[in-house]
């Protein structure tokens, strides 16, 4: 009976995102207008973010829009709309292209796992089968309490430390752009990737190492050419998993990576996120509009982006590290 | 084999060359993680410990942010982490029980249930906040104003659907280090309460929860301390730059630690004069986070012990 709580819980957020997605033809119907009278008052802008907005006052925006897309044909343009290049939510002519929030996301994410994984990876397999052992008992703690950073404090310092250090020694334009913050994202999902990548090296059979001793091999020789493509699987999850708290991490990039919707691949150009979006215009979004919509429509595709990353680093990734074990048991 | 024998000598100096380069490489990465590590601290230590003085932690802020103290954001902070663990510990508690005395280890529904945990655990802390907003406060807080006829009382942002939005982030958590404490109580005290003629039910609340009441409260110190640090969840839902006065009910509205941090630092009309000020907030944050931390990891040690 109980149990039912957790499920609904998960199911919840089915639900929420699919009413994203359920109001998003139905956004110029009968539902938003009356929301929006009712909420008019309570949506008054708390966070007032400079950089994102235009001056226009918000709340001629709604209601001027929705007569013009009320007849039926308001979902292809939408859907153009949507796949435009241009974010631009808050203007007589609202556009919301998604597709610079994507590849920012996409950049970050990436920048933040290619230096987040080697560092990971490597020291979790310093610590697990180099590392004299008061390193490592000194280590585990460690890596606990960087873990246990909020990710607003590791914002913070990027914002104030590393934004500055990388202006100097790289001579960029922006002093907040996209390497800032997937720097701090790396900062924050490293003790992830060392967590998993350590855990699965720990874990596999003793008899690999000795087997591989035994055959004369010296002990790197071993780790790295026996022990770690033994457990490529459980490093590959650690990559999988670290990468999906990247593309999902909210407060570095809105305070760190500079904030503008541009569609660029360039590391050194200021930097917008699907998450860094929704944290930083749902406080001031009219309930119930289109723009309303768009920015569950964006959380969606983060729940259904990260749900996928970790359906996969479960049940594949897993599964065939536990494939591979049985395998070399039953060999021996 | 012949090779091995025949070039043993140059074969082995290179190899332990590269050999040696390998070791050192994964040291350097290990030893980067722990200079990182410590130079967080240091600096927020450094730059932050001068500014935090008692009347910093006990006045209200001055002068749009820029002066005072961060009191109404700790207060904020502390309402909002009871009311979470109120809602969150007692459900993850009861999941756990379920899970760990209940259900059958290789049943659909258990598998369903620990794959909604694990999917839970992965999901973005902003994508909660979303949920918080479409479920909490636009589905339960406009259905208890529309079932009691009140004007808009619930069903606009609040600390308690904050609150609940953070119960529902850090359950995984508390589900995870219950199950935990539950599978460390004995089995044979469970045998011996069955075979004094106990129900499942007396068992479980005579014996088994009283032994896993460390693991409970440690699952519900990591919650508080995780849901101190998140701020991404409650960004929508009620959180305010500032406030003439503390929260006075479950739907006020109400300032935190973390949020503050986030607005002094980004949002302020003048972030160099109130620099001091933000790392003074953030080694607060900081200490606190860390503080929770530590005893949840006494405890366990005790725990594991005991």
């Amino acid at each position: 009976m109980i149990f039912l709580f957790i499920a609904r819980e998960a199911l919840g957020i089915f639900t929420a995102a699919d009413t994203a997605v359920g109001s998003q033809p139905a956004a110029t119907s009968e539902l938003s207008p009356e929301l929006y009278g009712t909420e008019s008052e309570s949506a008054a802008p708390e966070v007032y973010n400079p950089d994102v907005d235009f001056p226009e006052p918000e709340a001629p925006a709604g209601p001027a829009e929705r007569p013009v897309a009320e007849p039926g044909q308001g979902t292809p343009p939408l859907l153009a709309n949507l796949l435009s290049t241009t974010w631009q939510p808050v203007s007589s002519q609202p556009k919301y292209g998604i597709l610079p929030l994507l590849v920012g996301t996409l950049k970050i994410a990436l920048l933040a796992i290619l230096l987040a994984a080697p560092i990971g990876i490597l020291a979790a397999i310093y610590a697990a089968f180099f590392a004299p052992r008061w390193f490592r008992e000194f280590l585990k703690p460690l890596i606990e309490l960087l873990a246990g950073f909020p990710s607003v404090v590791i914002g913070f310092f990027c914002l104030m430390v590393l934004a500055s250090i990388v202006q100097e020694s790289l001579g960029t334009t922006f002093r907040l752009n996209a390497l800032v913050g997937s720097l701090g994202v790396a900062i924050a999902i490293i003790p992830i990737v060392f967590t998993i990548a350590e855990d699965s090296l720990s874990r596999l059979p003793r008899v690999l190492w000795e087997a591989g001793l035994a055959l004369g091999a010296q002990p790197w020789q071993v780790v790295f050419r026996i022990l770690v493509p033994a457990a490529t699987p459980g490093l590959f999850a650690a990559v999988l998993l670290g990468f999906g708290r990247a593309f999902g991490e909210t407060m570095i990039v809105l305070m760190a990576s500079g904030n503008a919707p541009l569609l660029s691949w360039s590391p050194v150009e200021p930097v917008r996120t699907l998450s860094a979006t929704i944290g930083s215009e749902m406080g001031e979004v009219v309930w119930g509009s289109l723009h309303y919509s768009v920015l569950f429509l964006l959380g969606l595709l983060l729940f259904v982006g990260t749900f996928l990353l970790n359906v996969i680093a479960e049940f594949w990734v897993r599964r065939r590290l536990l494939r591979r074990f049985q395998g070399t048991t039953a060999a021996l | 084999m012949g090779r091995g024998s025949y070039g043993f000598r140059k074969e082995w100096s290179w190899y332990t060359l590269v050999g040696v380069a390998a070791i050192s490489m994964t040291a350097l990465a290990a030893l980067a993680i722990v200079g990182l590590t410590l130079s967080l601290l240091g600096h927020f230590t450094l730059e932050g410990l001068p500014h935090v003085t008692w009347e910093f932690l006990t006045q209200p802020p001055r002068n749009n942010n820029t002066e005072g103290g961060i009191f109404p954001a700790i207060y904020g902070t502390v309402l909002l982490v009871v009311l979470m663990s109120l809602m969150g510990v007692p459900i993850g508690t009861a999941t756990a029980l379920y899970l760990s005395e209940y259900a059958r280890e290789d049943s659909a529904l258990t598998r369903w249930v620990r794959f909604g945990v694990n999917t839970l655990a992965g999901v973005p802390a902003i994508v909660f906040g979303l949920f918080g907003l479409g479920f909490f406060v636009q589905f339960l807080g406009k259905g208890i104003d529309r079932i009691f006829g009140l004007e808009l009382v619930w069903g606009k942002p609040a600390i308690i659907w904050a609150a609940a939005t953070m119960a529902v982030l850090t359950l995984p958590v508390v589900i995870v280090s219950v199950e935990e404490a539950l599978r460390s109580v004995p089995r044979h005290l469970r045998e011996a309460a069955f075979a004094l003629g106990a129900t499942r039910w007396q068992t479980i609340w005579h014996v088994v929860l009283p032994r896993a009441l460390t693991g409970i409260l440690t699952g519900s110190i990591l919650a508080v301390s995780r849901g101190a640090g998140e701020v991404a969840p409650i960004l929508f839902l009620g959180v305010a730059y500032s406030l003439p006065e503390l929260p006075k009910g479950l739907t006020s509205q109400f300032m935190e630690l973390g949020y503050h941090l986030y607005v002094l630092s980004t949002q302020s009309p003048d972030v160099e004069t109130t620099r001091p000020l933000q790392y003074a907030t953030t080694l607060v944050l900081l200490l606190t986070t860390f503080a929770l931390n530590l005893s949840a990891v006494l405890l366990r040690l005790r725990l594991r012990r005991g």
